[in-house]
């Protein structure tokens, strides 16, 4: 352990033996495990109950543009390992490279997801709605009803939360990109970029749950 | 990671090729219409959670965490499996 890493408090402490920066983040993250496994609990419950209210793989949801975000996703999580990797190393430059490239996907990736929302509220699928006549891609405005209010508001609750945490955490890479700018990290004070990744890996690591329930089941 | 440890660097675009490949897979079968819905859903599910196991290991660096942080962190397993088991109990 370097007097540096001691003075940048990534000094293992006694116990848990990693820092604590990086423990608070850990805990925060299983808290977030127990919030998502409550929302995913509640919807297999809904679905398994009125399997009548919710509809088939692909029948309302566009599968092959949440796929896409996925793979975005996916590719904002290697960006952002790539730039812990880089200020390993003592690269500054690859950590604004990547840690810039992070943000872009992560954009992207809300910006898909809005755009999808706006896509289904205007095909009639909106939270609470009655019944579905009009909504479904390739399907008729006055064909039968698809689904019950549970559909929506499980949906929506469901990757909204989870697009909010990706909209929090696009914020936190902002302020991470800023510091890195300012020169704040080094490969001895990485604590920041290393705890932002977590939170990042986790997000993804959620959504690659969500889709498969929510999209593909 | 720990601080201070070495250990040959992580394959990350390798993870991330597999993470690709798992997901044009999953797609792909989840279109699969011969297939029985328990069992597409039991496929699904485990290349999910395959990939899921992979961010947790090398992206989030799991695999080289002291062996305390994995216990803290297996902390919700059996709370999720309870959660499970009375989500099933109150549906069958």
């Amino acid at each position: 352990m370097t007097t540096q890493a001691m003075t940048a408090g990534r000094a293992p402490m006694p116990g848990m033996k990693v820092y604590n920066l990086k423990l608070g983040m850990w805990i925060f993250l299983l808290s977030e495990v127990m919030f998502f496994t409550g929302l995913i609990g509640s919807y297999v419950i809904l679905r398994f109950a009125h399997p009548e209210q919710f509809a088939e793989p692909g029948q309302v949801l566009n599968i092959n543009l949440t796929a896409f975000n996925t793979f975005l996703l996916i590719c904002s999580s290697v960006t952002m390992v790539k730039a812990y990797a880089a200020i390993q190393q003592g690269d500054q430059q690859g950590l604004k490279n990547w840690l810039l490239a992070t943000i872009v996907i992560g954009a992207s990736f809300v910006g898909v997801q809005v755009y999808e929302y706006i896509a289904l509220a205007g095909e009639g699928f909106v939270p609470m709605a009655e019944a579905y006549h009009a909504v479904g891609r390739h399907m008729p405005h006055d064909g039968p009803a698809i689904g019950g209010q549970l559909y929506g508001s499980t949906f929506y609750t469901m990757t909204g939360f989870h697009g909010t945490h990706v909209s929090i955490g696009v914020l936190c890479l902002c302020f991470t990109y800023w510091r890195a700018a300012k020169g704040a990290y080094t490969a001895d004070s990485l604590g920041g970029v290393e705890i932002m990744g977590l939170y990042w890996h986790f997000v993804d690591l959620v959504w690659i749950i969500l889709f498969t329930i929510v999209y593909l089941i | 990671m720990s601080t201070g440890e070495t250990h040959k660097p992580p394959p990350y675009m390798l993870v991330w090729v597999g993470l690709f490949v798992l997901t044009i897979m999953e797609v792909f079968y989840a279109t699969l219409s011969s297939i029985p819905k328990i069992w597409l859903a039991i496929g699904l599910m485990a290349m999910a959670f395959l990939k899921a196991y992979w961010v947790a290991i090398y992206y989030m660096h799991l695999k080289w965490e002291p062996k305390r942080l994995w216990l803290l962190v297996s902390v919700p397993i059996p709370l999720i499996m309870i959660l499970i088991f009375v989500v099933l109990n109150e549906i069958f």
